[in-house]
């Protein structure tokens, strides 16, 4: 199209019937029919960006919110109180490591009386609890005095308990003083900071995020390759018989399809659980001794296989669509040309299944790096993922700032895949059935 | 894929090879969907077949947990069978409450998700759209994001907005994941769409409206109407935002099984997964005969 | 169109049908919230004209955190562990309870003298008293019953799979009973490292052979279905299991971990003045005694005790079935609630950490 407007401009000014410049004209209504276009998209668009884009982005925001030691919501009132003021004032004061003065146990007792009288200090108390176990009543005990301390301040506080001396405790307020952290992005990959503020690893007993990604991305990839090896074969044959039959056989990839997720997984628990069919048939069969039924669910075996056969028809068809314009004469020019049948398997018709393969395993990949509820409901303990932790500290832990940061990671390696898919394979491409 | 003549020995075992492990294969991908369905007809409350099962005693055989998903909640489920009974069913039985609302959330949010991605995808598949890979990726990412994190943000967003515990809510949110349904079989049947069609009848005098209700839109019906089936069948089946955004009265059928699942696996979850097998069976036959026609409209025969 | 039209008219009822004359009770689902429903629900709604409608979660105390916190308050009452109270109410996320409503006991006795030492918190009226016990298949163990806590950890004499609940409170004390620590020394062990480390290398012996459960129904289910040989479960719900279902179910009060558990309202509950009335109602001295007719959790009022009788199967003592019975406690550990006020984040974490690896 720039190319027939570029050409006009080089030659002689044309014109519409009314004497407009042809150019103009061309442009006008191009520009008329992008609009056009968008508007068509639009309301969509616009339905996308509240109930999707909106919801996300607030989410991931509260990954870099810290108020718990910062400000507090009066839940009669409605209105938001600074929490910590003079002790907020103090840190800003000095720099990280100073050893606290009566200035700064002062502070302390002043912001711990006035979060008593504000009924802010389980909140106050539960978010250094979260750096530095079993403090939160050491506020709220402290603070029940704080009202009738007489200065110095230092002695009296430490006098309420003497593990308010304690520099990694220092170092917890500092963190919880400023209302926007990359602390709960550290949390999530189970690094912390020390008394000096270094960033360091947590111990080895409470490290478990880094496990879980590593734990999600391996599995995730191993099931890939299950659906791979599982569906290369099928869709072959399916890619290979005349349609009429294909078409038939077809039906076994797209019923599981079309199937609910939840059925699926309750088939796999009634399969495979200890008094399940399985079991039982080993049983029968004598090749499982009735006391030592193997355990093949609430395990990572039970996620592997439920998600392997969940996720198998998102490989089965693109792989078959990709199989099926492949045309069966260059394998037989390559037998005819002596190559034996494997190699002509391997020479000349696996490269051209290759867009099929990187499109099916990157679309497996992407889905699976994501599941939460198969691995919730046969993954036991060792088979839960990366977004069951999610929902973890989402509805029990409800330490909703690490559940975003460990969202928001999850997101970016997701949405990096999903680029890469739409750079590999097009999003246009996405078939389904 | 039949076997040429000049296979060898050994081609022949492995091409017979091959044929058994994809029938297994093919096993492995229905036998979990089919295993349900005479278990869910189980006398006893086991999950296995007991041995008058596999006698093919009647006696092993019941529909006791079919009718448990009658009488379940109900206020008085002993009493006589008559229309008071089934009154008292349809109001209080648990999984014809939790079907109603499933039946409800489904329908609204699959005339929503269809509405706007059939009008996005004809702004989408037009050569002049502007961004178009962008916004198309945009559209698409419901599909992609772990439905975890949607669910998450949706639960502050919908807290804040007062949307939470509201079917308006829930069916904005399934509206939202079966968009990218509708917008790739719609875009997919508009690939092979003849724009010489439109222009010809502009050419004869119709007006825009005109020529897309009688030309485009059955040209792409069979696309949207397996866009549509796509969208329901996503929030026929979806559990995570119901768990993170639903008051507690608005029960789904998946919710509901989650919840079997979790505590108390019984039969009657097997009833239920059998039921819904059907409809699966059913809304598959829908599309496939959709497909076909559409193939046949737009000249591609298959063979 | 019609059809649309019936639709959005029963979509528009379903939505605002709710009327004001209800309230939502959340509590722990199975056979105690059917213990519920006939003590205290249906009675209140005789009496009162008011519904009550029965929410089931794992643990009430987390929703209700969620629900205040997010802003979107739909539970009028919740039921939650005394430790999960105290927490909650120290975070300012529950309407605090005047506890001169609380009316005397039958017999005369003033309220804050019925009630049990504590059982009446800022925000909490505490209902019962309930325990986390373990509990046998007596027809897989037929020759040599388990008796002791010890045995639960003894796969080799003992061996079958063993059901736990999937969260730090309780498995910790028990580990460290089983490990022969006394029940009086079990949390002074657990304020220290050396402590922590030793429960959760016991809890490690048995790593393998556990399946996890989270609702309190699950533990009977997992012991009826043969998943598990042994586990812990709250000891009402084996009871009833046991006694009313007649399953062959064992329960073994040795090293069992008992706590109160009551009603709680959380901050900006839409029907408040309905859900006071509700809780006043649900804690006097009648419908605490009718509530451990139906399952084996002690009562938290004195006079409600000797109202206590039978079974609803007329025929079982509830008595000896209660945790508070002075044959079951003779190596018993009362949950120290202030402990895991303070600590249930860490060894959470840890628990996690430690199940994950």
């Amino acid at each position: 199209m720039s190319d027939a407007v570029a050409a006009t401009s080089t030659t002689e000014k044309l014109t519409t019937a009314d004497g407009k410049p042809l150019k103009a004209a061309l442009a006008r209504s191009q520009a008329r029919n992008r609009r056009r276009a968008f508007y068509l998209v639009m309301p969509l668009l616009l339905f996308v960006v509240v109930t999707f884009l909106i919801p996300i982005g607030q989410m991931l925001s509260m990954s870099v919110t810290n108020t718990g030691f910062y400000s507090w919501k009066d839940r009669d009132t409605g209105e938001t109180v600074p929490l910590m003021v003079e002790l907020r004032e103090w840190f800003d004061a000095n720099p990280a490591g100073t050893e606290p003065d009566e200035a700064a146990y002062a502070a302390l007792r002043a912001g711990l009386a006035h979060a008593r009288e504000t009924k802010s200090i389980g909140q106050i108390g539960t978010r250094i609890n979260y750096e530095v176990s079993g403090t939160r009543s050491m506020f709220t005990s402290t603070a029940r005095k704080a009202e009738r301390m007489e200065p110095p301040f230092k002695e009296a506080i430490l006098d309420a308990d003497d593990e308010w001396a304690d520099p990694k405790l220092w170092a917890a307020m500092r963190n919880a003083s400023k209302s926007v952290t990359l602390d709960f992005y550290l949390a999530a990959l189970d690094r912390t900071r020390d008394a000096d503020g270094n960033i360091v690893k947590v111990e080895e007993e409470r490290a478990v995020y880094v496990l879980l990604f590593q734990r999600t991305l391996i599995l995730s990839a191993l099931i890939t390759f299950l659906t791979l090896v599982l569906g290369f074969p099928i869709a072959h044959l399916l890619a290979t018989l005349p349609l009429s039959k294909s078409n038939l056989l077809m039906i076994f990839v797209l019923l599981p399809f079309w199937t609910s997720l939840l059925v699926r997984t309750t088939s796999w628990i009634v399969l495979l659980q200890s008094q399940g069919v399985v079991n039982d048939i080993g049983v029968a069969a004598g090749l499982i001794a009735d006391e030592n039924r193997i355990q093949m669910i609430y395990n990572q075996t039970g996620t592997i296989i439920a998600m392997t056969h969940i996720l198998l028809p998102f490989m089965v068809l693109p792989l078959y669509s990709v199989m099926r314009p492949i045309d069966p004469s260059y394998v037989r020019a390559a037998r005819s040309l002596g190559a034996t049948s494997w190699t002509a398997f391997r020479r000349v018709y696996m490269p051209q299944t290759v867009p099929g393969i990187g499109a099916g395993g990157l679309l497996v990949f992407i889905l699976a790096v994501g599941y939460y509820i198969t691995p919730a409901l046969v993954g036991g303990s060792s088979g839960q993922l990366i977004s069951n932790l999610i929902a973890f500290h989402m509805q029990k832990s409800l330490n909703w700032s690490l559940a975003a940061a460990l969202a928001s990671l999850l997101l970016a390696g997701v949405l990096l895949l999903y680029w890469l898919y739409d750079r590999l394979v097009g999003i246009d491409n996405l078939k389904l059935g | 894929m039949a076997l040429p003549t000049y296979a060898s020995p050994l081609e022949k075992i492995w091409h017979y090879a091959y044929l058994v492990i994809c029938g297994l294969i093919f096993l492995f991908l229905i036998a979990p969907i089919l295993i349900v369905i005479p278990l869910s007809f189980n006398a006893e409350p086991y999950f296995t077949f007991t041995e008058k099962m596999l006698s093919f005693d009647p006696t092993g055989y019941s529909t006791r947990w079919y009718d448990m998903l009658l009488t379940f909640g109900m206020v008085d489920p002993e009493a006589a069978r008559d229309g008071s009974w089934w009154a008292d069913a349809w109001a209080n039985a648990a999984w014809i409450n939790a079907a109603k609302n499933s039946v409800i959330i489904g329908f609204f949010s699959t005339v929503l998700a269809t509405c706007l991605g059939t009008l996005a995808a004809l702004g989408l598949s037009r050569p002049e759209m502007p961004f178009r890979r962008t916004i198309m990726a945009v559209l698409i990412s419901p599909m992609i994001v772990p439905i975890i994190i949607t669910a998450t943000g949706l639960f502050f967003f919908y807290s804040a907005t007062g949307l939470a515990n509201t079917y308006i809510g829930i069916i904005m949110a399934h509206a939202t994941l079966g968009i990218p349904f509708v917008i790739i079989t719609v875009t997919a049947t508009l690939v092979g769409f003849d724009h010489s069609l439109t222009r010809a009848a502009a050419s004869l005098g119709a007006d825009p409206t005109t020529t897309f209700f009688k030309i485009t839109m059955p040209l792409i019906l069979p696309g949207v109407i397996s866009g549509a089936l796509f969208a329901f069948v996503t929030s026929f089946d979806e559990v995570v935002v119901v768990l993170f955004v639903a008051a507690h009265d608005q029960q789904t059928i998946p919710r509901q099984m989650w919840n079997g699942i979790r505590e108390q696996i019984s039969p009657a979850i097997l009833s239920v997964a059998t039921i819904l097998v059907v409809i699966s069976i059913a809304l598959l036959t829908t599309v496939e005969l959709l497909r076909r026609r559409s193939e046949r409209l737009r000249g591609v025969s298959p063979s | 169109m019609k059809k649309t039209l019936i639709l959005t008219t029963a979509l528009t009822a379903m939505a605002f049908g709710a009327s004001a004359q209800e309230i939502t009770v959340m509590s722990w689902g199975g056979a105690y919230g059917k213990s519920q429903i006939e003590a205290y629900h249906k009675p209140f709604t005789d009496k009162t004209g008011i519904k009550v409608v029965s929410v089931d979660a794992d643990n009430p105390a987390t929703p209700i955190k969620a629900q205040v916190e997010a802003g979107n308050v739909t539970i009028d009452v919740a039921d939650v562990e005394y430790a999960d109270a105290v927490r909650l109410c120290d975070e300012g996320l529950l309407e605090e309870i005047d506890p001169s409503i609380l009316p005397d006991g039958a017999d005369g006795t003033p309220a804050m003298d019925d009630f049990l030492p504590g059982a009446v918190t800022d925000c909490l009226v505490t209902t019962i008293v309930f325990s986390t016990i373990f509990a046998y298949d007596s027809s897989v163990f037929a020759d040599n019953p388990p008796t002791t806590i010890a045995d639960f950890f003894d796969l080799e004499t003992y061996p079958g799979k063993r059901g736990l609940r999937k969260g730090a409170k309780a498995n910790l004390e028990m580990a460290l009973m089983a490990d022969g620590v006394a029940p009086e020394e079990v949390y002074d062990m657990l304020e220290t490292d050396e402590g922590v480390d030793r429960a959760f290398d016991k809890l490690e012996t048995i790593k393998d052979s556990v399946v996890w459960w989270e609702a309190g129904a699950q533990p009977p289910q997992l012991l009826a279905d043969g998943e598990v040989a042994m586990t812990t479960a709250y000891n009402g719900r084996i009871f009833n299991a046991a006694v009313g279902e007649g399953q062959p179910f064992v329960t073994i009060f040795d090293g069992q971990v008992y706590e109160y558990d009551g009603y709680v309202i959380p901050k900006g509950a839409p029907n408040l003045e309905a859900a006071l009335d509700f809780v006043v109602f649900a804690t006097e001295t009648e419908q605490l005694a009718e509530q451990a007719k139906w399952i084996s959790y002690g009562p938290a009022r004195k006079s409600s005790g000797p109202l206590v009788g039978l079974y609803q199967d007329g025929k079982t003592e509830m008595g000896p079935h209660m945790p508070t019975a002075a044959e079951n406690l003779q190596k018993a550990l009362p949950s120290n609630f202030e402990f895991w006020a303070d600590r249930d984040t860490e060894l959470n974490e840890r628990f996690n950490a430690w199940l994950a690896g």
